[in-house]
């Protein structure tokens, strides 16, 4: 089991370099800087260089990157080139409370509802409920979220009033951005669940547990439940990452002032240190992610964790 | 006795019936002709087939038949509601709709299919490479995998997007670069499994040569995963344009393509809502028929549902 | 003679979207105390699927379509659900084909013993946990208190084998139903479990069902053997009586492709053609298909049973006065 972490680690960090470093060479490898060029040119030489120097540009570029890789294992993610002067990391720390309520609840409500729809689904094979849970799954991952988001901001929002439609003022304003994101997940665990469990009810320990007599709730929650579900643990990864791309759509829209805005914003400004930041920061929140998805894996199977062979 | 009479006669041996011992009452199917069975009756999935194909045709078509281009402007009639002459009305620089649609369509349904076809290209070369070589050769091969699959692909895809200018065949580098992972996981996956099942065992052991192997037995059985796995690639390749339009990084008016018109449909929700609409419904319907279709040709292909 | 299970004329079908496929087609056989009979025939012959209706493990799709099953006399076959769960595990029980799959992977083995115990005999924890240790010792399983946290991967096939037994007879039932217990066994391990079941029926005064296409497993457990064919049971009668005085053609097949350790022949006897389909099946005697001595009459209608003795009956056409007589290619075997 040590050693299953040991290597998950390894990888962990080998991932995490190349992402850095991939993403310093195509951040150099931009056109345009990000500076005013106009302004830029009517500074005397020096001053030019001066500025250059304030950032590191005035380097070899393998001068820089060094500096780059030592910078982030201190934690310094650099300075922003829009918000002049502010580090990126506080930046992003600012900004990380809405994110993550909004992105937190989006996976719990997920998962309650996709696991309850995806568990009555394969309870009632074939029936109605079957197929409206099958209905749901493929709309919730066809249906782009920036429609669904588009939707629920002009009807929910503006027609009916119900819920704020915009920017961060309290709560509520948390609730609409929550429900467009957690769609996509119902869809995703429902589905999943659903095959899972159908998978489990046709194995022999099912029946085995029938032939004791247990009754319906026990052979249901001990046996079929728990088994389905434990693999629910492996798509964590894939609803991570569509958590993170479906924030920077939600946020964009609804005008949250989370992470994901950022990240678009900084794009559109060519804010490049505050680009990469978030991009390490990214990476490195769903390598962490997946490593604690192996690793729950592996204690919660017992054939993984207790592989110390058979006597 | 029950109720038979005159049978005395009939106590008399029987003419032998070879044929009736080894009878089999069912029709015998190819693997193919099953499965197309199975798929025909999956109502869902033949209607979605039904409107990809209505789909398909009105991109093709669609452009043409409409009364207008996708790109001329016409100052005059800006923000039309849809009418008799803009079937799908105008935008905020007079062009219209419908043609701008069906071209949009057209681009992005180009834009997935080459993005796909390219990933299965690498994906498949490279999985198949790995699972038929094995040993230190698939090693190797599987570490890299591992640590691509680490790699969230769509922050390198808006890196890589940042980087080239933009433009369709760019899109479809920057979707396949990350993409073909997935497909080669697959392959790979599904080829080892093969590998290792009791019937190419047997081909071994009755003399066949690997060549005949991997066309007769490995080939045949791969296309259905890798059929399947590009009919999930092809929506997510459309969804990935329509986002990266949408934040910015994708095509731009006045080239047309489902992102592109659902970003600009977006500015003028509350007032031209047919602007986001229209493109919504495509690029919805696509996604689905593609999602149902991928899903009914997976039901249709496993050979554990077979009844 | 006051049988505790009594099966009478059953029919079940499954109904599948390609029609209805009549797997066990008017099956009757009695079972009495500490007894063991034993149910043979091919795969497909309906034997799994007669056992698995007496206990009502069905799928959804396979109906009852008639008879009746009696448990001490009170038919169980339209027992609400409620009701026969209190008599599975308890009053009869049930253990199948293969261990590896039979067995919950992510559930301790003490939990799977102790669950039975629980819900039948209201035992608490610390109670039913002595119990299951009691439980697996009996069934031979060295250190049995380390096993009860152990999880199916980590015992051998053959353990395993034993702990589906132990939970299987953990409430001492009256009946034991055991479907291929050791086809998917080593034969050295066959042999170890065939001699636990039958020290265990001793002990506990269990009456056995043993399905089974071995007939090497029939000889050396069963006291009456039942022979199935195409959903139908062509013949009774103690192992004595089938081994040496069968009288179904299909029994002497069976018998006959025994390859016996000291003949010498070249050739295994195989019996010809393969089972009928049962989604379209014959309207004489299933075997007519396949049997040598078949006449014209046997395709056409379906033979009824001839009493032998109190113990034995084979349903064939050629027990009837108006057949040529056929004597069993068996006949002047070797009878200890």
């Amino acid at each position: 089991m040590k050693r299953y972490i040991g290597i998950r680690i390894v990888y962990l960090l080998l991932t995490l370099f190349i992402i850095t470093t991939a993403t310093f060479f195509l951040m150099k490898a931009l056109p345009g800087t990000p500076f005013d060029e106009e302004k830029l040119q009517q500074l005397p030489q020096e001053q030019r260089q001066m500025i250059y120097a304030s950032y590191g540009l005035d380097k070899p570029v393998g001068v820089q990157y060094v500096n780059y890789l030592k910078n982030i294992v201190k934690g310094d993610l650099g300075t922003s080139f829009f918000y002049t002067g502010q580090p990126v990391k506080d930046i992003i720390m600012s900004r990380i409370g809405p994110s993550a309520l909004i992105g937190l609840q989006a996976v719990l409500l997920g998962l309650a509802i996709g696991m309850i729809l995806g568990i009555i689904a394969a309870y009632r094979h074939n029936s109605g409920w079957d197929y409206a849970t099958m209905i749901i799954a493929v709309l919730g991952v066809s249906v782009p979220n920036f429609v669904l988001a588009a939707l629920l901001q002009y009807f929910v929002g503006l027609k009916w009033g119900l819920l704020p439609v915009a920017f961060w003022e309290s709560y509520p304003s948390s609730i609409l951005p929550s429900i467009a994101l957690c769609v996509g997940v119902i869809a995703l665990i429902a589905r999943f669940v659903r095959t899972e469990m159908l998978e489990v009810l046709e194995q022999d320990y099912v029946t085995t547990a029938k032939a004791k007599g247990l009754g319906f709730a026990r052979i249901m929650f001990q046996h079929v439940i728990r088994n389905s579900l434990i693999s629910v643990i492996t798509i964590l990864g894939p609803i991570v990452v569509n958590l993170l791309t479906g924030s920077l759509v939600i946020e964009n829209i609804f005008g949250i002032p989370g992470i994901g805005s950022l990240f678009v914003d900084s794009i559109k400004m060519n804010d490049y240190s505050t680009i990469m930041g978030i991009t390490i920061f990214y990476s490195a929140f769903y390598v962490f992610v997946m490593l604690i998805v192996d690793l729950l894996y592996g204690l919660v199977d017992p054939r993984i964790r207790l592989a110390s062979g058979k006597e | 006795m029950t109720q038979m009479d005159n049978v005395d006669a009939l106590f008399k041996p029987a003419a032998a019936k070879p044929d009736e011992r080894e009878k089999i009452s069912g029709k015998s199917l190819t693997a193919f002709q099953d499965s197309w069975r199975r798929l025909r009756q999956n109502k869902a999935a033949i209607v979605s087939l039904v409107i990809l194909v209505i789909m398909l045709l009105l991109a093709i078509v669609g452009p043409w038949i409409g009364h207008h281009d996708y790109y001329s402007t016409d100052y005059n009639a800006v923000y039309q509601k849809p009418n008799a002459d803009h079937w799908f009305g105008t935008d905020k620089f007079g062009r219209d709709q419908w043609a701008r649609v069906w071209q949009g369509t057209r681009v992005s349904l180009l834009i997935a299919v080459l993005a796909a076809a390219l990933d299965l290209v690498i994906g498949v070369a490279y999985g198949a490479i790995s699972a038929l070589f094995g040993g230190r050769v698939d090693n190797v091969m599987q570490r890299i995998v591992e640590i691509l699959t680490g790699i969230p692909s769509l922050i390198i895809i808006i890196l890589l997007m940042m980087v080239m200018k933009p433009g369709i065949v760019t899109i479809m580098v920057a979707m396949s670069i990350t993409g073909w992972v997935n497909m080669a996981r697959l392959v790979r996956a599904h080829i080892m499994k093969l590998k290792s099942q009791e019937f190419v065992l047997a081909a071994r052991t009755l003399g066949t040569s690997t060549g005949r192997i991997i066309t007769k037995h490995l080939i045949p059985n791969t296309i259905g995963i890798i059929v399947i796995n590009t009919m999930f690639t092809i929506p997510s390749a459309i969804f990935t344009e329509a986002f990266l339009s949408f934040i910015g990084l994708g095509l731009q008016s006045p080239m047309s393509s489902l992102g592109v018109l659902i970003n600009d449909g977006f500015a003028s929700l509350n007032t031209q809502a047919y602007l986001l609409l229209y493109p919504s419904i495509v690029i919805v319907l696509i996604m689905v028929t593609f999602n149902i279709l991928g899903d009914g040709l997976r039901d249709a292909l496993d050979p554990r549902m077979r009844k | 003679m006051d049988n505790l299970l009594e099966v009478q004329d059953v029919q079940v079908s499954f109904f599948t979207y390609a029609g209805e496929v009549q797997a066990v087609r008017g099956v009757g056989f009695s079972l009495g105390r500490g007894e063991t009979l034993a149910i043979v025939g091919e795969s497909g012959s309906g034997k799994s699927v007669t056992s698995k209706s007496i206990m009502r493990l069905l799928a959804k799709s396979a109906k009852i379509k008639h008879g009746s099953i009696r448990f001490e006399g009170k038919d169980i076959a339209s027992l609400p659900e409620k009701q026969m769960q209190d008599i599975r595990g308890r009053d009869i029980s049930m253990i199948f084909q293969d261990p590896m799959t039979s067995l919950n992977p992510t559930m301790t083995i003490g939990k799977q013993i102790t669950e039975v115990l629980k819900k039948h005999r209201k035992l608490g924890g610390a109670e039913a946990n002595r119990r299951a240790v009691e439980l697996l010792d009996q069934v031979g399983i060295p250190n049995p208190d380390k096993r009860l946290k152990q999880y199916p991967h980590q015992l051998s096939g053959g353990m395993r084998q034993r702990v589906v037994i132990a939970i299987a007879l953990a409430c001492n039932p009256k009946v034991l139903i055991a479907d291929e217990p050791t086809t998917a066994l080593d034969v050295t391990i066959q042999a170890q479990i065939l001699e636990l079941m039958k020290k265990l029926q001793q002990e506990l005064d269990t009456s056995i069902v043993l399905i089974t296409h071995d007939l090497g497993v029939v000889a050396n457990m069963a006291s009456r053997v039942a022979v199935m064919y195409a959903g139908k049971i062509v013949e009774t009668g103690t192992v004595d009586e089938i081994f040496y005085e069968g009288k179904h053609p299909y029994t002497w097949g069976l018998l006959a492709s025994m390859p016996k350790l000291h003949e010498k022949s070249e050739e295994l006897t195989a019996i010809p053609g393969t089972p009928p389909d049962l989604s379209d099946p014959p309207k004489g005697c299933p075997f007519a298909a396949r049997c040598p001595y078949a006449m014209e009459i046997c395709h056409e209608y379906m033979p009824e049973y001839t009493e032998h003795s109190e113990t034995h009956r084979a349903a064939c056409w050629l027990q009837d006065s108006r057949a040529p007589k056929v004597q069993s290619p068996l006949a002047g075997g070797d009878r200890p």
